[in-house]
C-alpha cells in the first residue's frame, strides 16, 4: 500500500468527504488561504471555493457557535480550533451548547459537528500550545473524542467522525503530522469506539493513546529484547472507550500499564484503570501502572519539556518495576 | 406602516397570550407546581411579538433564559410549553430541558438558553445555513443588556457582519443585568452604539411600542433577506418581575420607576390605540381575552394530564 503523511491522510479525508456531501463545510482560523496551520487543508479552497472553505476571525466561541447553529439547522460543519489549548476561549459553546443541545431538547436536535484540533507537546511551544486535554472533553456527556495515532487511522476515523451525527472532537497530535504510514487511497471508515491491538503480546498489556502509541511500540521492542512480550492497544477513540478489548487483553496478560501524554492525575488512564479494576480485578497479577506527564503545565525549555514528556524509556522503566527481568 | 386589522389583532392576541401564559406560570410556580426557576417575560411582550410578527415558520430565532415569550411569539404550542415547565413527558423536551431550555426546532426556535450570551454564536450558525440554502431565511438573536457585555456577542456580531449573514441581533434592554442596573454594568446608554464597531446599522426603538418594534424589525429583517447583512436592533423595555421568580422586590429599583414603566404598558397602550383607530372594539377585546384564557386552560389540562418521564428515559438522547 502507498505511504502518506498523517497530515495528508487528514487532507484526503476532508477532500473526499466534501466531494461526497455538499452540506459539509470547513471553517477555522487560517484554514482557507493559508491552507491550515499544519497544512491539513491544502488545496481545499481551490477545490471547493470560499463558500465551503472559510477563514474565520480569531474568535473561537463564534467558530464553535457557527458549527452548533449550522448543524442544528441541517449542515454538517467541520471546524478547526488550531490548538486545543484555545478551547478555553470557547468552552461555553462546547460544554453548554454543543454537548448538551440534543439531550436538553429531548433528543430533537442532531449535531453532526466535527471539531478538529491539534494537541500534544514536544514542539517547544510551551504551556498554552502543547496540552492534551482529552480527559476534560471525555468528562462531558454528549461529546465523542478521537485520537488517531497513524495516517490510516487518521483517515478512517476522520471520515467516520464526519459521517457521525454527534459532535466529535478529532485530536491531531502535532508531533504526528509528519509521520508516514500506509493508507488506502479510497474513502473508508473505521468505527468510533473500537480499539486496535497494534502489537500482540502475552506478558503485559500497554494501553497507549495518540503519539504515545509509538512510544509504547518502541518500548515493546526494547522489552522483547529482554524477554518481555508486551501487547500494545490503541483505543483510538477515548469516548466512546473500547473497554472490552482492553479487558480481554488484561485477562490474557494479567498486567496493565497505561500511557498517555496528558497529566496523570484524573487523566484517561485513571478511567481505564478503574474500569479494568471493576471488570478484571481477579485477573491482575500486579498493580495497574500509569506512565503520564507530571502535574505541571508543559514547560518551555527543551531540557524541562523532555523531562516532562512520557517516553519509551519511561515505559520500559515502569515495566521493569512491575515485571522484573527473569520473572 | 399599514397592516391589516386582522394582523394587528393577531399581534395583540399574541401579546395577551404571553402575558396570561406568564402570569399563570408565575402563580403555578408560587404554588409549588412548577419545579425549578422561572424567568418571566411579563412587561417585554411588545419586543417578541413586534419582531416575530415579521418572521415565517422557517426563520430561526435564538432565545435567552427569559424565553417563553419568544416561543409563544414564534407560534409555540402552549400545552407542550406548560408540559415542559412541569417536567412532563409531553413537554417540548420530554421533560429534559425545562424552562431554560425550551425549544421547537420545527418552528426554528433554537432554544432558550441558560447561559447569558450563549445564543449569539448559534444564531450566526443558523444564519450561515440560511445563506447557504439561499431561500431568504433569517436568524433573530434575542439577548439582553447583560449579554451585551459577553464576548460571544462581539465575536458573533463581527463574524455576522464579515460574512454578511442574515442575522438580526435584537437587544431586549430591560435596564438590568439580573439585579445590576445598566449604568453599573456598562458605560454606554444605548447598546445599539456598539453596532458601529461592526459596521452594521444600530437602531434604538421604544420596546413598549409594538408597532415601533414591528417597523424597525421589518426594516432589519428585509435588509437581511436581501443579503445586506446584520442589524443591531435595541428595544428599550422593562421587566415587571424580578430577574427570577414571581416577586417584584423594591430593593434594587424604585417604586416610582416601576410605576412609570407600567403606566406605558405595551399591551394596554396597543389596545388603546386599536380601540381608538376602530380596529378593535370592546366586544372583540373580550372575545380575545376569553379565547386566550380558554387556550391557557386547555394547555394546562394537557400538561397536567401528561405523565412524568420514567427513569428508563434517563439515558436516552445523549447521543444519536
Amino acid at each position: 500500500m502507498r505511504e502518506i503523511y498523517y497530515r495528508q491522510a487528514i487532507n484526503e479525508a476532508l477532500r473526499q468527504e466534501m466531494e461526497r456531501d455538499p452540506d459539509i463545510f470547513l471553517a477555522g482560523e487560517d484554514v482557507a488561504e493559508h491552507e491550515g496551520a499544519f497544512g491539513t487543508s491544502q488545496g481545499l479552497l481551490a477545490r471547493f471555493g470560499e463558500a465551503r472553505v472559510i477563514d474565520t476571525p480569531i474568535s473561537e466561541s463564534a467558530i464553535i457557535g457557527l458549527a452548533v447553529g449550522a448543524a442544528a439547522t441541517g449542515m454538517r460543519p467541520i471546524v478547526e480550533i488550531m490548538f486545543m489549548d484555545f478551547m478555553g476561549v470557547c468552552m461555553d459553546q462546547i460544554l453548554n451548547q454543543l454537548a448538551k443541545m440534543k439531550y436538553m431538547f429531548g433528543g430533537k436536535a442532531r449535531l453532526p459537528v466535527v471539531v478538529r484540533a491539534s494537541c500534544g507537546a514536544g514542539m517547544r511551544l510551551a504551556a498554552q500550545h502543547s496540552q492534551s486535554l482529552e480527559a476534560m472533553l471525555c468528562h462531558i456527556p454528549g461529546l465523542k473524542v478521537v485520537m488517531p495515532s497513524t495516517p490510516a487511522d487518521a483517515k478512517g476515523l476522520l471520515i467516520a467522525a464526519i459521517r457521525d451525527d454527534n459532535p466529535v472532537f478529532f485530536l491531531e497530535h502535532k508531533g504526528l503530522y509528519r509521520i508516514k504510514g500506509p493508507c488506502p487511497e479510497e474513502a473508508f471508515t473505521l468505527p468510533l469506539g473500537v480499539a486496535e491491538v497494534k502489537r500482540a503480546g502475552t506478558d503485559l498489556t500497554i494501553v497507549a493513546t495518540s503519539r504515545m502509541v509509538h512510544e509504547a511500540l518502541a518500548a515493546a521492542e526494547t522489552l522483547s529484547g529482554r524477554g518481555i512480550d508486551a501487547e500494545v492497544i490503541d483505543p483510538r477513540t477515548v469516548q466512546p472507550l473500547d473497554t472490552e478489548t482492553i479487558v480481554a487483553s488484561v485477562k490474557k496478560t494479567h498486567r496493565l500499564l497505561i500511557c498517555h501524554e496528558a497529566v496523570r492525575f484524573a487523566g484517561i488512564g485513571a478511567e481505564i484503570a478503574a474500569q479494568v479494576a471493576e471488570e478484571a480485578f481477579d485477573y491482575l497479577d500486579a498493580p495497574i501502572l500509569r506512565v503520564a506527564a507530571p502535574f505541571t503545565p508543559v514547560p518551555f525549555s527543551p531540557s524541562l519539556e523532555d523531562a516532562w514528556l512520557p517516553s519509551a524509556q519511561k515505559i520500559v522503566e515502569a515495566v521493569e518495576r512491575m515485571l522484573p527481568v527473569g520473572v | 406602516m399599514d397592516l391589516s386589522a386582522e394582523k394587528l389583532r393577531s399581534m395583540y392576541e399574541r401579546m395577551v397570550t404571553i402575558r396570561q401564559f406568564e402570569e399563570e406560570g408565575g402563580r403555578l410556580s408560587q404554588a409549588g407546581r412548577i419545579p425549578g426557576a422561572l424567568h418571566l417575560y411579563v412587561g417585554e411582550e411588545a419586543v417578541a411579538v413586534g419582531v416575530c410578527a415579521n418572521l415565517n415558520d422557517d426563520d430561526y430565532i435564538t432565545s435567552t433564559h427569559r424565553g417563553h415569550g419568544h416561543l409563544v411569539a414564534k407560534g409555540g404550542d402552549l400545552g407542550r410549553m406548560y408540559a415542559e415547565l412541569f417536567g412532563r413527558v409531553d413537554g417540548y423536551c420530554h421533560g429534559k430541558g425545562g424552562s431554560m431550555h425550551i425549544a421547537d426546532l420545527d418552528l426554528g426556535m433554537l432554544g432558550a438558553n441558560g447561559i447569558v450570551g450563549g445564543g449569539p454564536p448559534i444564531a450566526v450558525g443558523a444564519a450561515f445555513t440560511a445563506k447557504a440554502r439561499g431561500r431568504g431565511q433569517v436568524a433573530v438573536c434575542f439577548f439582553g443588556d447583560g449579554a451585551s457585555n459577553e464576548g460571544t456577542l462581539h465575536e458573533a456580531a463581527n463574524m455576522a457582519a464579515l460574512y454578511r449573514l442574515p442575522v438580526i441581533f435584537c437587544c431586549e434592554n430591560n435596564l438590568y443585568g439580573e439585579y445590576t442596573p445598566q449604568a453599573r454594568h456598562q458605560t454606554v446608554v444605548d447598546v445599539a452604539d456598539r453596532a458601529s464597531a461592526y459596521n452594521m446599522p444600530g437602531v434604538v426603538v421604544d420596546g413598549m411600542d409594538v408597532m415601533a418594534v414591528y417597523e424597525a424589525a421589518f426594516e432589519a429583517i428585509e435588509r437581511a433577506r436581501r443579503g445586506e447583512g446584520p442589524t443591531l436592533l435595541e428595544c428599550k423595555t422593562y421587566r415587571y418581575y424580578d430577574h427570577v421568580g414571581v416577586n417584584a422586590t423594591a430593593t434594587y429599583r424604585t417604586d416610582d420607576e416601576v410605576a412609570r414603566w407600567k403606566s406605558r404598558d405595551a399591551i394596554q397602550s396597543f389596545r388603546d390605540r386599536l380601540l381608538k383607530q376602530g380596529l378593535l372594539d370592546e366586544a372583540e377585546d373580550e372575545q380575545i381575552q376569553a379565547r386566550v384564557r380558554q387556550r391557557i386552560e386547555e394547555a394546562l389540562r394537557f400538561a397536567e394530564a401528561s405523565p412524568l418521564p420514567s427513569a428508563d428515559q434517563l439515558l436516552e438522547d445523549v447521543y444519536t
